[in-house]
């Protein structure tokens, strides 16, 4: 007599996985009112699923002012990092069931930016910063004919900065940076430290001089909030520590 | 469910008010953070300030460990306690060279490291450059008056002061 009704109920709840979640989403539309406001959405969702499909089902089906940027939605392209239950992180990569869905959830766009609309967020400051530690390679002399060859120590010295996506996740994680735009960040540091210890690369020395500077790797206050936010697993506040080594061993 | 209604219904009535106000050309100004990165943003300073400032604060805190931690305990807790503090005891250390190089020592350190605290305070939470500015300027004038006085003191010390 049992057996079979508690099949039925397993049956059941394999049949409906969805739950009803509620998103508490941070509005704000230029053209409509100068006030940032919270809007609550309630949608059935597999709390296996994304944050991102979330922001998609209320795009798609609720609300399609809702606003926010996301591109390959797989965690590479970094468009979609924002303030997910008062933390840093990508959409794409936060799975619902983490984030004790039976509260709502708190979506916010990622602090110490301008916010344009809804979530979306003015990123030129923050690569304007990536832009003057300039991140690219420099080198001197004639160009060699072939590949520029590194050995495999070499190479794993930068390796956990190479893994930056330019989410912006740990800049606008950093309290200094949410007071004081002019800090470079740890997202401009950590690229720099990818150039700096790169044996393959001759302008170390001048991307230092630039973090020397008033508003460089001095104002970091290693509140590790970046290396906590970092969807990439980078040891964000090592990197930025490492440079200061750099630092300090290079003038005594 | 309530918290739900009250903010749809605060939101609705906010954007009947701006209504007349906002719109999709005279949109509202957007909030900005505070001292914003633009191009024109000065690039290096030059200048090895806020390194030395950096190591100063790691060195001096090592070392005022210790004469704090044994000033405290000297003053304090041994040989019975804050109770035997007088002009007399005072009196009595400041005649050793040693006490008076300690002193010296532990007032202009703690003053530098505590004044460069509160200047990388100011210079991380103070948004306004005036506010900057002034706050700056009432923290070096205090920190210059103190050190310039207990130096004073220390060396001008006269026992028989009366």
């Amino acid at each position: 007599m049992a057996t079979p009704v508690l099949d039925k109920v397993e049956a059941d709840s394999a049949a409906s996985p969805y739950i009803t979640a509620t998103f508490r989403i941070r509005r704000f539309n230029p053209e409509v009112s100068d006030a940032a406001v919270w809007e609550d959405f309630t949608v059935e969702i597999d709390p296996k699923e994304r944050v991102l499909d979330a922001l998609h089902k209320i795009k798609w089906e609720l609300d399609g002012t809702l606003t926010f940027r996301r591109s390959c939605a797989h965690g590479i392209c970094g468009s979609d990092a924002m303030r997910i239950n008062g933390r840093n992180r990508l959409a794409c990569k936060t799975l619902i069931k983490d984030l004790s869905p039976e509260k709502p959830i708190t979506v916010e766009p990622i602090k110490g930016l301008t916010v344009l609309k809804d979530l979306i967020v003015d990123m030129e400051p923050f690569f304007q910063a990536y832009r003057d530690v300039m991140p690219f390679l420099v080198t001197e002399g004639n160009e060699p004919t072939r590949e520029r060859l590194q050995s495999a120590e070499d190479r794993e010295r930068f390796d956990d900065t190479t893994k930056c996506i330019l989410c912006a996740a740990c800049t606008s994680s950093c309290p200094v940076f949410w007071n004081d735009g002019q800090y470079f960040g740890p997202a401009a540091i950590v690229n720099a430290h990818r150039f700096i210890f790169d044996s393959r690369d001759e302008a170390g020395e001048q991307r230092l001089e630039i973090l020397n500077d008033k508003d460089g790797v001095w104002r970091c206050r290693t509140t590790f909030n970046c290396t906590d936010a970092c969807p990439r697993g980078i040891e964000v506040t090592k990197a930025i520590a490492e440079v200061k080594k750099a630092l300090i061993t290079r003038r005594y | 469910m309530t918290t739900n209604q009250t903010e749809s219904a605060t939101s609705g009535a906010v954007a009947v008010d701006e209504v007349t106000l906002y719109d999709v050309d005279n949109p509202a100004p957007v909030i900005e953070p505070p001292r914003k990165r633009t191009r024109k943003t000065p690039k290096s300073t030059r200048g090895n300030f806020e390194l030395a400032a950096w190591l100063f604060m790691r060195l001096s805190g090592v070392v005022l460990v210790v004469l704090v931690i044994g000033h405290l305990l000297i003053q304090l807790v041994l040989d019975g306690g804050v109770s035997k503090i007088g002009f007399a005891f005072v009196a009595g250390r400041w005649a050793s060279p040693f006490w008076q190089t300690w002193d010296l020592v532990m007032l202009w350190l703690a003053m530098l490291h505590g004044a460069n605290g509160l200047r990388t305070v100011i210079n991380d939470y103070a948004e306004r450059p005036n506010t900057r500015l002034w706050l700056k300027g009432l923290l070096y004038t205090a920190t210059v008056f103190t050190i310039l006085l207990g130096t004073l003191v220390i060396f001008t010390f006269d026992p028989n002061i009366r």
